[in-house]
């Protein structure tokens, strides 16, 4: 058993945990954040992105061991004063979402993207969103909703 | 007030998923849960000698393991075909036996041997290891083309056939292909798919001792039926001692329909062990037994005139079915495939002959479009081809032989309401800049690179249903919708659907409906769907029938909802009924404009009274009270969506890639609730198709290995595969229902395919090359069209 101690969404959390539990199962199953999803068992498919300490990560390829120390923030913990995040907004609005399921880790990568290049072109959208798979959109509307969000950050 | 029906309202549902509220299955746990670990045949067909479970039962956390032979003792009745398919010959399909555990036969690889249940998911997964089973393995069935030629795999199933299955006249075929000038011919595969809704599959049940009921969370587009399935044929429980729920699903795409092996097994091994069960399938998993989809191997003609009138049509087609032949398995390469063959066209002739084929590879069902992409690409490929060998312009030969006027008896089953097939592919050739294309076409030429364009023109039979016809082709239920529509008191309105959300935005379209027809804000109207304890029974989301088919018993119920409140409202403004006028939520008396909203007479509704009492009740006598309303919808005929598609594609012949430039789509869908939910619906039908144009394939060995079975082999379409997708709209409204709507959500899927290749098959100068036209395939085309270009000059 490993002790693992983070910071998730503001809140200090500490857990005993199995040595090999990975980061996606500990915030699902340890952590009741389900909002984090699990699509593949490959990395492939990016619903399990989270930030930690401000980065995009595949929680699904990361012991939660490892990021022991760190600062998590899930799709839980952008909602501010009741308020969503300009990114979920734009989601919203330019309908970039059908059935949520790659949601998460697609706006989670997708704010991370914006603290790289405040104005990303289509192209760069595309080719940054490439490490998350959707099978409803596709993706015209997730495009549409990073560069509206890109216009509000 | 102004209308929400055609109004790009931001979906309801979104909040929910967006921040992570979502509810989807593997979300839901349930106090002292075991976990469920199958153990699967790692063979496509072998002999099951002996299943060996005394270490597993012995490891640690382990609650139970069960196989076939308790699943036998205990009567479970096994997956079933739910359309009756019957031969040419008249004579009934083949079904082999499909136990949830099989007990003495694995048919393909990935199929169900026995399952651990454990204290947590890694005990199980490590008992499910221990678990051993002596298997006799045989030669497998592997190859579509094949199967015929090959050993029965099922006792009693000669030639792994289903059936022989024909739609048409042969005769008349002939002679009208004794007139032509040409025959055209092509062969084609139409690829094996995995539809991978993002969401894999997962079960978590519960079962009450107590009150003997089950409760079935599960990845489902159709609980309702599934309890049916399931009670009738499972035998699991009945029908009112079975719940089942689909919470939020992530992406069905027909993988979904279908009542799993996992979902019988956990329902009666939870009443069994008494204990809840959870399961999620692991991404290989869904691989390997979800349901697939497509798998045509085909043949077909079509005869025409010099001038390039269509005169009669063959098409000739195996289609495999897998190891089993499933719900919507035996339909989708019938009924489904063979009337749309003959596409958008006027064919004097024709028919279709399909052989349905058992192999020893997973399941082939609905995938979407189902049947419509496979018959869509049949005809495409035929018309671009005439277009090309005639020498006529490929946008011309098709408005030749379009029809003009609607109704349009369809040669083969279909009688068309309504449609504007030349009005469609003008404005997508305006949109898509045709007549500019040679130009471009000498850029592209210019950098070193192919470009081709390509069309297609399509209809599709959707909005599954009307019960009539469906039985009478062989399905086993009704086809039918239904809704429930509560008017609290208090003035808010739930609306109950029998359809199923799982990305369709009902939350919303379904909203705006009823918003409409009552008079009442958006936000007051809750829609409620995906569990069989809340409202109506009802057939679910699959065949783009939710709006076509539910939406309109939502439209009845809420007329029935205004039909009692105006009967209310007179007697409250003391006038005769056809004395009021319902608008905008308000009832008006017309010659003296006294009103109720329709929320003080719900409201009303609520207070029935006596002829004794004092009390004066607003109720007219006899009027029983409350305002909750039924209506079960079963349409007049199917809905007819139509479009045509243009894309531009262009090849780098150094390296085969294939860049899909410009992707022009216009649709028919009659009338529009939303088109932000419609436009997104479109767009992701149109990746689908590409994806099975130029990425995706299902590939088995030899052996009946599923060497594609994780997102590190099957090439799923990233963000940066396409292009932006430029839409357009034109309208005829379907007469077969009150809102003139027609199905939108598999149109993208059954165009963009041939759409795609002809523009592919354009670009290497009328080479075939089969799908999916990956950068190796067109790389081999591109150094043979050198050759042959080189030899040319």
């Amino acid at each position: 058993m490993t002790k693992v101690t983070i910071e998730v969404n503001g809140k200090k959390v500490s857990k005993d945990v199995p040595d090999h539990t990975i980061l996606s199962v500990f915030l699902r199953d340890n952590l009741n954040l389900t909002g984090t999803h699990v699509g593949c068992d490959t990395s492939q498919c990016g619903a399990c992105v989270v930030h930690v300490n401000g980065k995009s990560i595949k929680s699904c390829s990361t012991l939660a061991a490892d990021v022991d120390g760190s600062t998590v923030t899930t799709i839980e913990g952008l909602v501010k004063d009741g308020k969503m995040h300009p990114m979920q907004e734009a989601f919203k609005k330019m309908h970039g979402l059908q059935c949520g399921f790659c949601t998460p880790g697609m706006v989670m990568s997708a704010i991370d993207l914006l603290q790289n290049k405040k104005k990303p072109s289509d192209s760069e959208i595309r080719e940054w969103l490439e490490g998350n798979i959707c099978r409803c959109t596709g993706y015209q509307n997730i495009v549409a909703a990073v560069k509206e969000a890109a216009s509000k950050m | 007030m102004a209308s929400l029906v055609g109004s790009r309202v931001e979906r309801k549902e979104d909040k929910r998923l967006l921040t992570g509220k979502g509810r989807y299955t593997a979300d839901i746990n349930i106090a002292n849960q075991t976990y469920a670990a199958f153990v699967r045949s790692p063979h496509a067909r072998a002999k099951i000698k002996k299943v060996d479970t005394s270490k597993a039962l012995k490891a640690s956390g382990v609650v139970s393991v069960l196989t076939g032979e308790e699943i036998a003792t205990d009567k479970i009745g096994g997956l079933i075909a739910g359309w009756a398919i019957r031969s040419e010959d008249g004579s009934e399909m083949k079904v082999p036996a499909n136990p949830p555990l099989a007990k003495d036969n694995a048919n393909f690889v990935g199929e169900p041997i026995a399952v651990v249940f454990a204290e947590t998911l890694d005990e199980a997964r490590a008992a499910a290891d221990l678990v051993s089973v002596d298997y006799k393995v045989l030669k497998g069935v592997i190859n579509t083309g094949d199967a015929m030629k090959s050993e029965a795999i099922h006792d009693g199933i000669d030639k792994n056939l289903c059936y022989d299955w024909l739609l048409g006249d042969r005769k008349a075929v002939e002679e009208a292909f004794a007139k032509a000038d040409k025959i055209i011919k092509v062969d084609l595969i139409n690829n094996r798919l995995v539809p991978n809704a993002m969401e894999p599959r997962a079960c978590v049940v519960d079962y009450n001792t107590a009150s003997e009921e089950i409760t079935l969370y599960t990845t489902s587009q159709n609980p309702h039926l599934s309890r049916l399935i399931m009670s009738a044929f499972g035998g699991v429980a009945p029908e009112n001692k079975l719940r089942v729920v689909a919470p939020d699903v992530g992406g069905g795409f027909g993988s979904k329909i279908n009542v799993y092996n996992e979902e019988i097994i956990c329902s009666w091994a939870s009443k069994k062990i008494e204990r809840p069960i959870k399961w999620i399938a692991e991404r290989t998993e869904s691989f390997l037994t979800d349901t697939h989809g497509r798998d045509h191997v085909t043949h077909a003609e079509l005869a025409v005139t010099n001038d390039g009138k269509f005169l009669g049509f063959k098409n000739e087609t195996i289609a495999n079915l897998g190891a089993y032949a499933r719900v919507f398995g035996t339909v989708t390469p019938t009924y489904l495939f063979g009337p749309c063959a003959t596409g958008v066209y006027t064919i004097p002739a024709a028919y279709s002959n399909v052989k349905a084929v058992y192999t020893n590879t997973a399941p082939v069902d609905a995938y979407r479009g189902a049947g419509r992409p496979e018959a869509t690409y049949t005809i495409e490929r035929l018309v671009e081809k005439a277009a090309m060998e005639l020498g006529i312009d490929r946008t011309e030969i098709r408005m030749k032989n379009f029809p003009t006027e609607f109704p349009f008896k369809q040669t083969l089953v279909h009688t068309v309401d309504s449609g504007d097939y030349v009005s469609g592919l003008k404005k997508a050739k305006e949109m898509a800049d045709y007549d500019g294309f040679e130009a471009r076409r000498k850029k592209s030429e210019s950098n070193g690179k192919l470009r081709g364009i390509g069309v297609s023109s399509y209809f599709e039979a959707c909005g599954i249903a009307p019960s009539a016809v469906v039985m009478s082709l062989g399905c086993g239920v009704g086809l039918w919708e239904s809704s429930e529509v509560r008017f609290n008191p208090t003035g808010q309105v739930s609306v109950f659907t029998g359809a199923h959300s799982h990305g369709q935005g009902h939350d919303t379209t379904f909203a705006q409906i009823a918003a409409d027809e009552l008079g009442v804000p958006l936000e007051t109207i809750d829609v409620v769907h995906g569990d069989t304890d809340k409202g109506t029974f009802g057939m679910g989301t699959y065949g783009s029938r939710s709006l076509a088919v539910g939406g309109i018993a939502i439209v009845n119920a809420c007329k029935k909802i205004v039909a009692k409140g105006k009967r209310v409202a007179a007697k409250m403004l003391e006038v005769n009924e056809d004395e009021i006028d319902f608008k905008d939520g308000e009832f008006v008396v017309t010659k003296s404009n006294k009103k109720k909203t329709i929320g003080e007479v719900a409201f009303a509704c609520y207070l029935p009274g006596s002829r004794d009492s004092e009390f004066k009740s607003p109720l007219p006598e006899g009027e029983e009270p409350g305002l909750i309303e039924t209506s079960f919808f079963d349409p007049a005929n199917f809905s007819f969506p139509a479009g045509s598609h243009i894309a531009e594609v262009e090849i780098d012949p150094e390296t085969g890639e294939v860049k899909v430039e410009k992707y022009t789509a216009v649709d028919d869908f009659g009338r529009i609730v939303n088109p932000l939910v419609v436009e997104g619906q479109v767009h992701g039908g149109i990746a689908q198709g590409i994806g099975q144009a130029l990425h995706e394939n299902t590939e088995y060995d030899e052996t009946g290995q599923l060497i594609t079975a994780s997102y590190m082999d099957y090439t799923m379409p990233r963000a940066d595969n396409f292009p932006e997708f430029n839409l357009g709209f034109t309208c005829t409204h379907a007469t077969s229902n009150p809102l003139g709507v027609k199905g939108c959500g598999e149109a993208g899927a059954i165009a963009s395919p041939p759409t795609i290749m002809n523009a592919v098959i354009d670009a290497l100068g009328g080479q075939e090359i089969s799908m999916p036209a990956t950068a190796e395939k067109v790389w081999r085309a591109c150094k043979l069209l050198k050759k042959t270009n080189s030899k040319a000059a």
